[in-house]
């Protein structure tokens, strides 16, 4: 392998590592920002739970479907106006941040959602029973009490955000996937696209492994 | 005190609403440990729940301190229940806080300091006897050790009132014993009300002072546990009581009985000093009936002597008649029992 090969290389794959991860930590952090307090709200507003309102669960509950059935693809185009008017402009890698994170944010709140349901009934009659205010149960026994199930929940929803980022270059937004079709499939740069799929691989095991391990140092039970 | 006036709760339910407590009522004196004992399915959960409201009932009032809790606002009622501690069956602690946490827990919620809250923790450990686990999270403890944790985090607050749900049923005997006397001796040392859900009689027993008595949805009996022990008028309580002290007569000797025409089955139960033997020499000397005991117990109700007597009374009505008399005359507990 010569040098100029291996330089050419990392000319190409630099830029397209630095898009995805953009992209992935813009859509992650941002879809955590609005997706974690919907879960919240999906869960606390259901029947039993400390602020029941079976209406809100419901009316939630049918735009999350909605917008977690329409394929990544589809949903991208069909964003292109509404990432034009908050961005300014619907091509480009932050353009492509849009859509992400309105297909992950309702992804989020299941996730969310999924984790803060597993937390035994007793332990929030418990609080109750102390005299703690729905909010004091969320930050003080929701939450942490979910703890390390919102941590794996965050690795698979940073897993599949990687794996709406290869679809990214649809709006421009360029990187890894986009680097594997444009050079591996286009072109025919077979190498290209292999070193690609490697590197995607590498991301997702290692956002799996970091996960898992925090995730297993959050718990406190006996194993 | 705690004031239970008509007290109803009705669940909504598709197969037809379920009535849990149909207008329940009694008061719980200051001070006192209140057994509320019941078949599975009577209501004792229900109740227990409705007294910190974690359950909202249907009806009635819960009068606490003088106010009536139902007409508590949101803010008013968890300012209330901060004075209500509970423990449960399942512990209900939080997995990912140690033993001081979870104790600290209550105090963080009533707005405490860092400092106080240290303090606070530090007290109540010895209290519970849990100094050396203050670290320690709740999946290293065992059961006895879980519940004390509950118990300290519901004391933590200096609480007027401590209620029990089924607080020791997922205990095995031993641990169960330990945690009613930790119990027994918060009540002496704090003075603090306790109301303890149970089906377990030798509970109410060993710590209570009163006893209600829950039978489908309704309150059917509420006195002092010596009362209920000793003349138990619901057919529930009578059942509690003979279960606990269970005169198990073989059956071919009950055959054997029943065949005497002459004769009759008859328990007796006293309270506090009076002893057996002086009773059956004066029941033979004054009706001149034959006495044979078949069954004998002496247990105590807490500190009380409690006696138990199934004697067989064999002679002529006349005789049999007058052996009655002598034990009611000896103010003595007599219950004619059936060969079954
Ligand atoms: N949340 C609920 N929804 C519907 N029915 C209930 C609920 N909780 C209790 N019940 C019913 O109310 C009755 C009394 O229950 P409970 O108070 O738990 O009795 P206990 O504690 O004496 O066993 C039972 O028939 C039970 O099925
Ligand atoms: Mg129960």
């Amino acid at each position: 392998m010569s040098d100029g090969y291996i330089a050419s290389m990392l000319g190409l794959l630099t830029p397209a590592v630095l898009e995805t991860l953009y992209m992935v930590a813009a859509s992650a952090v941002m879809s955590y920002v609005i997706g974690l307090p919907l879960g919240i709200l999906l869960v606390v507003s259901s029947k039993g739970h400390i602020m029941p309102a079976p209406w809100v669960e419901r009316t939630l509950g049918t735009v999350i479907n909605i917008l977690r059935s329409a394929p990544f693809i589809v949903l991208m185009v069909a964003l292109i106006p509404f990432t034009r008017m908050v961005i300014g402009t619907s091509i480009g890698t932050t353009a492509a941040v849009v859509p992400l994170v309105v297909a992950a944010a309702p992804f989020v709140a299941r996730v969310v959602e999924s984790s803060l349901k597993e937390i035994p009934h007793g332990v929030i009659e418990a609080a109750q029973s102390m005299g703690a205010s729905p909010f004091q149960i969320i930050y003080k026994v929701l939450l942490p009490e979910a703890k390390s199930s919102l941590i794996l929940g965050a690795a698979i929803t940073i897993i599949n955000v990687i794996g709406y980022t290869a679809m990214a270059g649809a709006v421009g937004g360029g990187g890894l996937g986009d680097l594997a079709i444009q050079y591996g499939y286009n072109r025919f740069r077979t190498d290209v696209m292999i070193i690609t799929v490697a590197v995607l691989v590498i991301f997702v095991q290692a956002v799996q492994t970091l996960g898992t391990r925090l995730a297993v140092s959050a718990m406190h039970t006996k194993r | 005190m705690i004031q239970i006036r008509n007290l109803s709760k009705v669940y909504p339910a598709r197969s037809g609403d379920v009535r849990a407590l149909d207008g329940v009522s009694f008061d719980i004196p200051q001070g006192s440990v209140y057994g509320i004992m019941g078949l599975s399915g009577a209501g004792k959960s229900t109740l227990v729940r409705c007294l910190n409201l974690l359950e909202r009932p249907t009806g009635g009032e819960i009068i606490v301190g003088g106010h009536d809790l139902t007409r508590l606002s949101e803010k008013q009622l968890r300012s209330a229940r901060q004075k209500i501690g509970m423990i449960f069956q399942h512990f209900n602690l939080l997995q990912s806080r140690t033993v001081a946490g979870n104790i600290a827990f209550p105090l963080e919620i009533a707005g405490m300091t860092a400092d106080d809250i240290r303090a606070r923790v530090a007290e109540l450990l010895p209290l519970v006897g849990l100094e050396d686990k203050a670290g320690a999270y709740p999946s290293e403890l065992s059961g006895g050790q879980k519940q004390r944790v509950g118990i300290a985090r519901a004391l933590a607050l200096k609480p007027d009132v401590l209620l029990c749900d089924e607080a020791t049923s997922a205990l095995d005997p031993k641990t169960t014993r330990s945690i009613l006397t930790l119990l027994r001796d918060i009540n002496r040392s704090l003075g603090l009300t306790i109301v303890i859900i149970t089906h377990e009689m030798h509970v109410i027993k060993d710590i209570c002072t009163h006893v209600a008595v829950l039978h489908d949805s309704k309150c059917v009996e509420n006195a002092t546990v010596e009362e209920v022990f000793l003349s138990p008028k619901s057919q529930v309580a009578k059942e509690f009581v003979s279960g606990i002290f269970k005169a198990d007569i073989p059956e071919e000797l009950l055959r054997e009985l029943e065949s005497h025409s002459d004769s009759e089955l008859v328990r007796v139960s006293f309270l506090g000093g009076s002893a057996s033997e002086p009773m059956i020499n004066g029941l033979i000397r004054s009706s001149d009936v034959q006495v044979s005991i078949l069954f004998g117990s002496v247990d105590h109700v807490r500190s009380t002597l409690f006696g138990n007597l199934l004697l067989e009374l064999r002679g002529t009505d006349e005789q049999r008649k007058r052996a009655h008399e002598y034990l009611l005359g000896q103010n003595l507990s007599v219950e004619r029992v059936s060969y079954e």
